[in-house]
């Protein structure tokens, strides 16, 4: 299940927990500047949320297995070949917004998660 | 074949000398390997040097920087170079020869490389102190110390090395004088015409000629130290005299040991540069072909190239004379020559341009039947030379209106230009370095596709640049008939390079990133488009780069205004403007860098650089930064970084100005300047050049009479020596050709290059340059200054400005929902400060110090 239908489904019902985790409110939806990442903080695990100018949000680990620093939420993001992603500040490795993948480096995709909006927060399931 | 060693003695390390043990390395790159042993005798102190460039010495280069020799070039196997090493006599029935301290030495090969002296005519007085000659380094020396005690100098000769020789008295600061026995200047490659625009050029510069004059005598002078007395009776007082009457072939070895002479001098060789001895070669000046002296450097090189390949045993390639057309620039004044320059040709006909206003002088010397390119002089303006010399060279026809080749073109129009597909492949483009078309084609089939690759692959350009715009034309030419699309594109968003959409976005007056993407991109853009954007608008337009509209275009570095670190920490590095600081100033750097336990560093742009500190504590550390009085040094951004300085004249004995408020100027002037990569100044307070102006950006040294401004110097990975634009400028001038020079490579330069890699791409090279940012060649100095002054005026500190605006303020944090700092960022102590812990001390959960003490 990708991230994208886990929020359009979770838009339907936030109260309602999906799978394993649940569905906790992270941050102001206008904390996140369109076309710009922030780093969430949860239960000691980093989590970079992504807000593109279409109004998508997508989340993903925030550590950078390639420089092994915790910084893709501050990488600029946009889109190859069509596809939305976030590139490393430290090396420039691209990591696909929907699936995690590094372009570079499909071996080990980063992990993903389900993200939506409501009522002005962003609701991360994690 | 014998294995015993074949030893090769070369007797010279001038360029020529020199030329030829590259040329047989680059036969036998190991010596030992082709059972080669090769002795290099050189008489000076030091090894081989720019002899063409010799007048530079007075223009601020040093002995070094005219040094051809890489460092380490001699220390290889099987080669010995041999300085102070003066050969007394050639003992040709042994193969030995004996050196001036009594040495024997056994060759089997000899190769001759003494090159000339200068000719300095017979007349009483000419050996009195105060009167040189103008050949090796040494003599220089002697006229510095000369000219340092003397108000006036002649130099005796009005060819092109008494030209160059004029320069060198003149940028001592002498009132200069040039006498000349024939009646007029550079009688061999100059017409009359040509030398009487070329006079009264020179004299405009300062320089006073005087034609006609036979010097009979040197005697006391009243007035100066000498006064020299001339046939007519007339006569010239000066301190110093320069005599630079032409040159004799150094072959003095050769006549001692009975090999044949030119009629005019010089050890007679044939096609392969083989004296009447098989085993001894000659090459270059002291070398006479065909009764010919080539007292030019490109013909050397040619026989140094023919000579170490005979020796290597081919015997195709031979030396077969040398077109001895030229290209010079004079104190300034473009003087070139080609072919039959005087129409000595039977039946050859002329056709002459003169622009007395503008000082230009054309002629072209064209065949009776009007159909080819006999020669052609060109004073003032010498744009057409490399055309010119191709047509010749390689029998062209002429066009049906030959005279447009040389009239100025009506403005917009473009002259016909010499197409390059009309050249054979053999026809020679740099003659410096003997490159042919056909050469530079593979080159390019080979993979240079750019002119700065080109060079380095085939040494094309490499040496006076005058072919350089002719090579850039075989380039276009060549990529197109392979079908290789240059495609500069930006990415795949924009397909438009760097330069065309910096015109985009000043001509469209646009605004932000997703105004150009909707007008001239597609997609969402990406981690290339977005900061080369950002860039440009910032560049243009000086808007606060964190307003939201730009954040989101921003790289890390220039999102959270520091350097980010391999840990993701970044570093602060405080505006310390020309490397000047109070020390109450240093304490409060001190004072934050140990309140949030950072690492300092000195930096080499002479301030102090912070490291380790989070996202989150970034606006406090610059909170308490900007109120101990700190700017934002931008030492994140691809922008103006530091101008570094010398203590200058207010300290130093040696200094001639005050260097540091120079740079402390420059850098309030330019900073905050974004351009397409990171910039640095230096400034210097003297010759001396203590803050290595000349491998900066911009370069700026103090003389006597004001500054001298280099450009597109670089340390890093290439270093790059910068280049004199203009000397002696006073404050005024020197800004405004930094804010030109400065706007030109903003507005032009690919993404990412730096000033060094744009100058080596720069089609017509340092002349091109000198034309925009001095002459304003392209009518748009106003426009690049006036471009300037809109960022000098919007300047604002962007840590003051992040600090001042809630909005961005709030988004500098490591966390959107904490004020924790990340645990993966762990130090450890190491030399009295922290650093980042390596993967396995983390592994180890060796947590480290306690680094960040929580303030409020």
């Amino acid at each position: 299940m990708n991230a994208r239908s886990a929020s359009a489904a979770v838009m339907e019902s936030v109260e309602v927990s999906a799978g394993a985790g649940a569905w906790q409110p992270v941050c102001a939806l206008d904390d996140i500047w369109p076309d710009t990442g922030v780093c969430v903080l949860l239960d000691g695990r980093q989590v970079a949320v992504f807000r593109l100018a279409d109004g998508s949000l997508y989340a993903l680990d925030n550590h950078d297995p390639h420089s092994g620093a915790n910084v893709l939420s501050r990488g600029i993001v946009g889109d190859l070949g069509g596809e939305p992603v976030v590139a490393s500040p430290i090396y420039k490795h691209h990591y696909r917004l929907r699936d995690g993948v590094c372009l570079e480096d499909p071996g080990t995709p980063l992990a993903t998660y389900a993200v939506a909006a409501r009522d002005g927060l962003v609701w991360l399931h994690c | 074949m014998s294995t015993r060693k074949q030893h090769i003695v070369v007797v010279g390390n001038g360029m020529v000398g020199h030329r030829f043990v590259q040329e047989l390395l680059a036969v036998h790159s190991d010596l030992p390997a082709a059972g080669i042993e090769l002795t290099v005798l050189g008489e000076e102190p030091r090894p081989a040097y720019d002899r063409v460039h010799l007048s530079s010495f007075f223009s601020g280069s040093s002995a070094e920087d005219l040094s051809l020799v890489e460092p380490g070039f001699y220390q290889r196997p099987g080669l010995t170079l041999r300085l102070n090493a003066r050969v007394a006599g050639i003992e040709r029935r042994r193969n030995t020869l004996q050196l001036a301290d009594g040495e024997v030495l056994a060759y089997d090969k000899l190769v001759l490389a003494t090159g000339s002296y200068p000719f300095v005519p017979p007349v009483p007085g000419s050996d009195r102190p105060g009167c040189h000659v103008y050949r090796t380094i040494e003599d220089l020396e002697a006229m510095q110390a000369s000219g340092a005690t003397s108000a006036s100098g002649v130099v005796v000769g009005g060819g092109l090395l008494g030209l160059e020789c004029a320069k060198a008295l003149r940028d001592m600061g002498l009132r200069t004088h040039v006498v000349e026995f024939a009646p007029r200047l550079m009688v061999v490659q100059v017409d009359e015409g040509g030398g009487r625009i070329l006079r009264s050029k020179i004299e405009e510069l300062g320089v006073q000629v005087h034609t006609e004059r036979n010097t009979v005598d040197i005697t006391d002078g009243a007035t100066a130290r000498h006064r020299m007395v001339f046939a007519d009776g007339s006569w010239l007082e000066t301190d110093m005299i320069v005599f630079s009457a032409g040159i004799r072939a150094r072959d003095e070895l050769a006549r001692q040991c009975l090999l044949a002479i030119g009629p005019r001098g010089g050890v007679a060789i044939d096609g392969h540069c083989r004296s009447s001895d098989a085993d001894i070669y000659a090459i270059g000046e002291c070398a006479s072909w065909n009764g010919q002296v080539f007292g030019l450097v490109a013909p050397g090189y040619d026989m140094a190239r023919v000579a170490a390949a005979h020796l290597a045993g081919s015997a195709g390639v031979s030396f077969s004379g040398a077109d001895l057309s030229t290209k010079l620039k004079l104190m300034g004044v473009d003087v070139a020559s080609i072919g039959d320059a005087q129409g000595r040709t039977a039946g050859a006909r002329a056709c002459v341009f003169t622009d007395e206003l503008k000082q230009v002088y054309k002629k072209l010397v064209v065949s009776a039947d009007g159909k080819r390119l006999l020669g052609a002089v060109l004073v003032g303006d010498a744009a057409e030379y490399g055309t010119l010399l191709q047509m010749m060279l390689n029998g062209l026809e002429l066009p049906e209106a030959p005279e447009q080749l040389i009239l100025p073109a009506p403005d917009g129009m473009a002259k016909p230009a010499l197409g390059v597909d009309a050249l054979p492949d053999g026809a020679v483009l740099c003659s410096c370095n003997n490159v042919s078309k056909g050469q530079l084609c593979a080159a390019i089939e080979g993979g240079a596709h750019t002119i700065g690759e080109l060079k380095a692959a085939t040494r094309a350009g490499t040496s006076c640049g005058g072919c350089v715009p002719l090579v850039t034309q075989v380039l276009k030419a060549e990529l197109a008939r392979q079908g290789v699309a240059v495609n500069n594109h930006l990415c795949e968003h924009f397909a438009h390079s760097r330069q065309e959409l910096y015109h985009l976005v000043r001509v469209e007056g646009l605004r932000s990133f997703a105004e150009l993407l909707a007008r001239h991109g597609r997609g969402r853009g990406c981690d290339v488009c977005k900061p080369t954007v950002a860039n440009i608008l910032a560049s243009c337009w000086n808007d606060f780069v964190l307003k939201p509209e730009h954040a989101p275009l921003q790289d890390s570095n220039d999102y959270f205004l520091g350097n980010i670190q391999k840990d993701g920490t970044y570093s602060v590095v405080p505006r310390i403007p020309g490397g000047e600081i109070t020390p109450d100033k240093l304490i409060a750097i001190g004072e934050v860098a140990k309140r949030y336990g950072l690492y300092t560093k000195i930096t080499g742009g002479q301030r102090i650089d912070l490291f380790g500190a989070q996202a989150h504590e970034l606006p406090r550390i610059w909170g308490e930064l900007i109120a101990a009085g700190f700017e934002s040094g931008h030492a994140y951004g691809k922008s103006l970084r530091t101008v570094k300085s010398c203590v200058g004249s207010t300290w130093c004995r040696y200094g001639v100005q005050d260097s540091v408020g120079m740079a402390i100027r420059l850098e309030h002037r330019y900073k905050g300047l974004r351009a397409p990569h990171k910039i640095k100044f230096g400034v210097s307070g003297c010759t001396r050049e203590c803050a290595e102006a000349q491998g900066k950006d911009v370069g700026v040294i103090a003389t006597e009479r004001g500054w001298n401004l280099y450009v597109c110097g670089n340390g890093g990975m290439k270093p790059r020596h910068a280049e004199l634009l203009a000397a002696d400028l006073d404050e005024a001038t020197l800004v405004r050709l930094i804010d030109r020079f400065l706007m030109f490579y903003i507005r032009t330069a690919d993404r990412l290059q730096r000033t060094s890699t744009w100058r080596d791409n720069l089609e017509g090279g340092l002349d091109y340059l000198k034309a925009v940012v001095l002459d304003d060649r392209l009518g748009i100095a106003a426009e690049l200054e006036a471009a300037m002054a809109q960022v000098v005026d919007s300047y604002a500190c962007e840590w003051r400005a992040a600090l001042d605006d809630p909005a961005a303020r709030k988004r500098l944090r490591t966390f959107v929902n904490s004020d924790a700092g990340d645990d993966n960022v762990v130090f450890v102590p190491e030399r009295g400060q922290i650093r980042p812990a390596t993967a396995a001390e983390k592994q180890m959960r060796f947590k480290g110090i306690a680094v960040v003490p929580e303030t409020v």
